[in-house]
């Protein structure tokens, strides 16, 4: 987050004269209005005028604020299950205690439960965080895939750092339904990958919401999709404009830190100085001065080893850190490095093949990037399908490491889609592992979840149940799939879920 | 880790009298697997023992392992078929991306219905190994159709298709597709018999619903009524292949290698492979069969158990994938995952696809798996990815299961086979042992330990 100290007001009188007829109405209107002490406590009475309402993006961090207030929930105790707790640790017969909709405690079976605290019976079944998908266009590519309903890519430009995924999802995509029976609990919506700097992405909680306010996970910092390789560069080269070429890509992403660099520097300057007028707030721009003081998180779709390499070269050019690379199928080439530099490698396990920067995926990757310490390998799906299935996803990564020989628990590989992802967009001390204060995202499979047979019996997101295969009142439908064929109709007698 | 020995005459023989076994099958020493748990396809036997000799399964059962024969301890494992890959293009594509490696797409008018993805198949292609350790072994490759499988099949990965069209962009510019072929993952490629077909010609191919509407000019109705003129055009043709050779017949809209492709789908003897997914899609296509004499196998039919009963009565095959269970588009709005334990319930003998043409085929067991975990049989679920698949192609007793004549297919998992924690850790293809490795592995190997050593991973084959 960003604040600013105010300035003086002698320099405030000047900005306003300076800033034409726009800005003299609102200093007429505030003019000294400002007395509240800055962030940093000092006194602002002498504060310059503020810029008019929306041009000043040091006060609209947060314009389309997080209305989320999680669903009805109770204090409760789930007991009797095998738990995973994301961060490591496997408890036989545990217990998880949920007070507030956070994780209070989990310990053994001799975890007292607290009088009044309802009982979840999960003997025989398994326990685990909440799954947290990073990578998902849920809601901007929705179902149904139709004219009118793709809105993930703003494919006008290489850069539109300027635009938000938040602003093409729509709440009633059937696949956040979809998705929370398979146990997923928090998504980072994203842009496509058509250009250099595809927008913001979103980090939600996967709640049924009319709005999507009503998703957003509050406090959890903006990322911005990036991306390398081949998709950029085919389509502005096939438009005969720049970037064409891989290393059109890097000369687009550098001049765009230049003018981010450039950017910030103006408003440091003249928040420091008040002279000459303000500069006129850029959205591309606020995006990218985001990445430059860490606000925003990077999160760079890159394939191939040596374009994630270069990349953080690119990184360390401007002063900004990535966080992680998506469909990093060649991060097992870089694991080392990757781990040395911190940034979280985000992977599928089973795809490839479909162009040349996924030709050399291998289905060990998750197990070999997870091996070096300080690592952060992450099973993403970026598909409405295979986010129903991380955890088997999973299981196909550890299978692949385990039969090179490497020893991998399943308590350690389950961290590949609960704390990793969480680490990956910069929630985990929110969220992704059952921890104590942390949010009751907790998933009760009916087998362990490393197994193909393995379904989520009950998702709890902040400690409510939103989810219950046993229990049609608990199985919500989105809006579109209300009187739709099929509708109301049992497609078999077995427990349904959703869809 | 080949096995062969020298083609013996009467293994010779015995491979050219069926188009199950590849006619390069080659003979090798007879070989008892024992102590597993033998799914044969149709049946589950404990601790049992599977022979098989000459590129053939000799005997199934419980027995002890004939003398003489080389052991494989499979205590603790589990035994089954290689699995039967349907709506795939294994060996027809490389790259999805690259253009030129992707023998599947055809653009032709005038070839269609003729165009015949044999002759594009490659034995060396790196889809195959990858598949192989997957558990296939046998395949069903499909000319590209829009939705479907083949190269133009599965997702617009990575949200790389900007055309914003959903599902399985591809359009064929024709009523049909092109005409299928089988194959085997077992090609000798040292020992120079590299050929991985087993049968050209098996079907035909052609997309219903909103992408075949698309073809004609947007409606259904116009589909359905140039479907039909087409097979008048193709009967016309039969009975006057003479008066047509010397310009003596009407002009028809179809190519003579059209019309001549045709005449077996015509008089019903080729199956028609109709993707259709939209349930009044599914009466209508049935509807249209009955009428005009065509035997189809459904592809795709995520609506189909709305109409399970008619599919069933109409002793029509599908072909689906149990992960589809979203309304990709307006055909799709009843898409669930119970379709397959529906249709399998009804009567409807069902295969299960994989999730791609050809790169993700290997999630074919994955995809059984997750039909049982939404109430399919576990039986049924094996059933629909090794005996039914044959049998909807005309190979029942030939391939896809374990019993006495059949080609001897044969996979050895260290577990149940649906799971992902299982691996296939032996492969017998036509009776030759596979090597249990593909190019994903040699790079995963080379990079095992990090890829910083003094030398660099280059210097590592």
């Amino acid at each position: 987050m960003r604040f600013h100290a105010m300035r003086g007001s002698s320099l405030a009188v000047l900005a306003c004269i300076l800033a034409g007829s726009l800005a003299l109405s609102a200093c007429a209107t505030m003019g000294g209005d400002d007395d509240t002490p800055g962030p940093d406590g000092s006194s602002t009475a002498d504060a310059r005028t503020p810029l008019a309402t929306g041009l000043d993006p040091a006060t609209t961090l947060d314009p389309f604020p997080s209305t989320y207030r999680g669903l009805p929930r109770e204090n409760m105790a789930i007991v009797g299950g095998t738990v995973f707790t994301g961060a490591g640790q496997k408890i036989e017969n545990g217990v998880v205690i949920v007070t507030d909709g956070r994780v209070a405690t989990v310990g053994d079976a001799s975890t007292p439960v607290p009088g009044g605290y309802r009982v979840v019976d999960a003997r025989g079944r398994f326990v685990t965080p909440g799954i947290i998908d990073v990578h998902s266009h849920l809601g901007v590519y929705p179902s149904p895939g139709v004219q009118g309903m793709s809105n993930g890519n703003e494919a006008t430009n290489p850069n539109t750092a300027q635009v938000w995924a938040e602003h093409s999802l729509w709440p009633q995509d059937p696949g956040f339904n979809t998705a929370r029976a398979g146990g997923v609990t928090t998504l980072q919506i994203l842009p496509g990958s058509a250009n250099l700097f595809g927008g913001r992405g979103v980090t939600v909680r996967n709640v049924p919401s009319v709005t999507m306010q009503g998703m957003k996970m509050p406090g959890a910092p903006y990322g911005v999709k990036m991306a390398c390789g081949e998709n950029p560069s085919r389509v502005y080269g096939g438009r005969n404009t720049s970037p064409a070429t891989g290393m059109g890509n890097v000369a687009g992403y550098r001049a765009a830190f230049i003018a981010a660099r450039e950017y910030k520097a103006k408003w440091d300057k003249w928040r420091e100085d008040g002279e000459g007028s303000p500069p006129t707030r850029n959205l591309q721009l606020d995006t990218l001065v985001g990445v430059l003081d860490g606000s925003v998180l990077v999160q760079n779709h890159c394939y191939r080893a040596d374009e994630m390499a270069v990349m953080i070269d690119i990184a360390k050019e401007f002063g900004y850190r990535i966080t992680a690379f998506h469909h990093a199928i060649e991060a097992y080439k870089i694991a080392p490095l990757l781990a040395r530099e911190g940034i979280c490698a985000d992977m599928w396990a089973g795809w490839w093949g479909f162009k040349m920067e996924a030709l050399d995926a291998v289905e060990a990757n998750a197990a070999l990037v997870d091996a070096p310490s300080g690592s952060c390998a992450v099973i993403h799906s970026d598909d409405a399908e295979l986010t129903q299935r991380l955890n088997q996803e999973a299981a196909a990564a550890l299978a692949a490491g385990r039969r090179i020989g490497m020893t991998i628990t399943e308590e350690r590989a389950i961290g590949w889609i609960t704390l990793n992802p969480a680490r990956s967009l910069g929630i985990a001390d929110q969220t992704g592992s059952l921890e104590t204060g942390k949010r009751a995202d907790v998933v009760i499979w009916s087998a362990n979840p490393f197994s193909v047979y393995a379904r989520a019996d009950q998702v709890f997101i902040d400690g409510a149940l939103t989810f219950d295969r046993a229990n049609p009142a608990y199985q919500p439908l989105s809006d579109f799939e209300l009187g739709q064929p099929g509708y109301g109709q049992a497609a078999a007698t077995v427990p349904q879920g959703a869809r | 880790m080949r096995l062969k020995s020298l083609i013996l005459g009467a293994a010779c023989a015995a491979a050219l009298t069926s188009p199950g076994i590849p006619s390069t099958a080659w003979a090798q020493s007879l070989t008892a697997i024992t102590g597993g748990r033998v799914l044969t396809g149709t049946s589950v036997i404990e601790n049992g023992t599977v022979v098989i000799q000459n590129g053939r399964v000799v005997s199934v059962g419980t027995g002890g392992a004939p003398v003489g024969a080389r052991i494989i301890d499979a205590r603790g494992k589990v035994v089954s078929p290689g699995f039967v890959a349907v709506d795939s293009g294994l060996g027809g594509i490389e790259v999805s991306s690259v253009g030129g490696s992707d023998d599947l797409r055809n653009g032709a008018n005038s070839i269609s219905a003729s165009f015949d993805v044999s002759y594009g198949l490659d034995p060396w292609s790196f889809t195959l190994p990858v598949a192989r350790l997957g558990g296939i072994t046998r395949a069903v490759v499909v000319p590209s159709h829009a939705g479907g499988g083949g190269g133009g099949g599965g997702h617009a990965h990575d949200d790389s298709d900007f055309a914003g069209v959903g599902h399985g962009g591809y359009q064929s510019p024709s009523l049909f597709a092109g005409q299928a072929a089988i194959i085997h993952l077992g090609p000798d490629l040292e020992g120079g018999g590299a050929d991985i077909l087993v049968k050209p010609r098996v079907a035909m191919v052609a997309p219903f619903g909103e992408a075949g509407a698309g073809i004609v000019g947007g409606a259904r109705g116009a589909q359905f009524t140039q479907f039909k003129e087409s097979l008048a055009e193709v009967r016309l043709y039969a009975r006057n292949r003479g008066a047509y050779d010397r310009a003596g017949l009407r002009d028809l809209s179809l190519s003579r290698a059209d019309l001549e492709a045709l005449i077996p789908v015509a008089n019903g003897t080729m199956p028609l492979i109709v993707t259709v997914r939209r349930a009044a899609d599914i009466q209508q296509v049935l509807r249209l069969a009955r009428e005009e004499g065509v035997r189809i196998i459904l592809d795709g039919a995520e609506e189909g158990w709305l109409v399970a009963a008619q599919i069933a009565a109409a002793n029509v095959p599908v072909l689906l994938n149990p992960l589809a269970n979203l309304p990709g588009n307006l055909e799709t709005r009843a898409a669930r995952m119970q379709n397959a334990t529906v249709l399998n319930a009804a009567g409807v003998v069902i295969a299960i696809k994989g999730n791609d043409g050809a790169h993700r085929v290997r999630e074919t067991r994955y995809n059984a798996g997750n039909a049982v975990s939404h109430g399919l049989p576990y039986d049924a679920a094996i059933e629909a990815i090794t005996v039914n698949p044959a049998k909807i192609f005309g190979m029942a007793g030939q391939f896809g299961e374990l019993r006495a004549g059949a080609a001897a297919d044969v996979v050895i998992w260290s577990g149940d086979p649906l799971e992902p924690l299982s691996n296939a850790e032996t492969i017998f293809i036509g009776g030759a042992e596979q090597a249990p490795t593909s190019r994903q592995f040699l790079l995963r190997d080379r990079y095992r330990d990090g890829g910083e050593g003094a030398l660099p991973p280059a210097y590592t084959r």
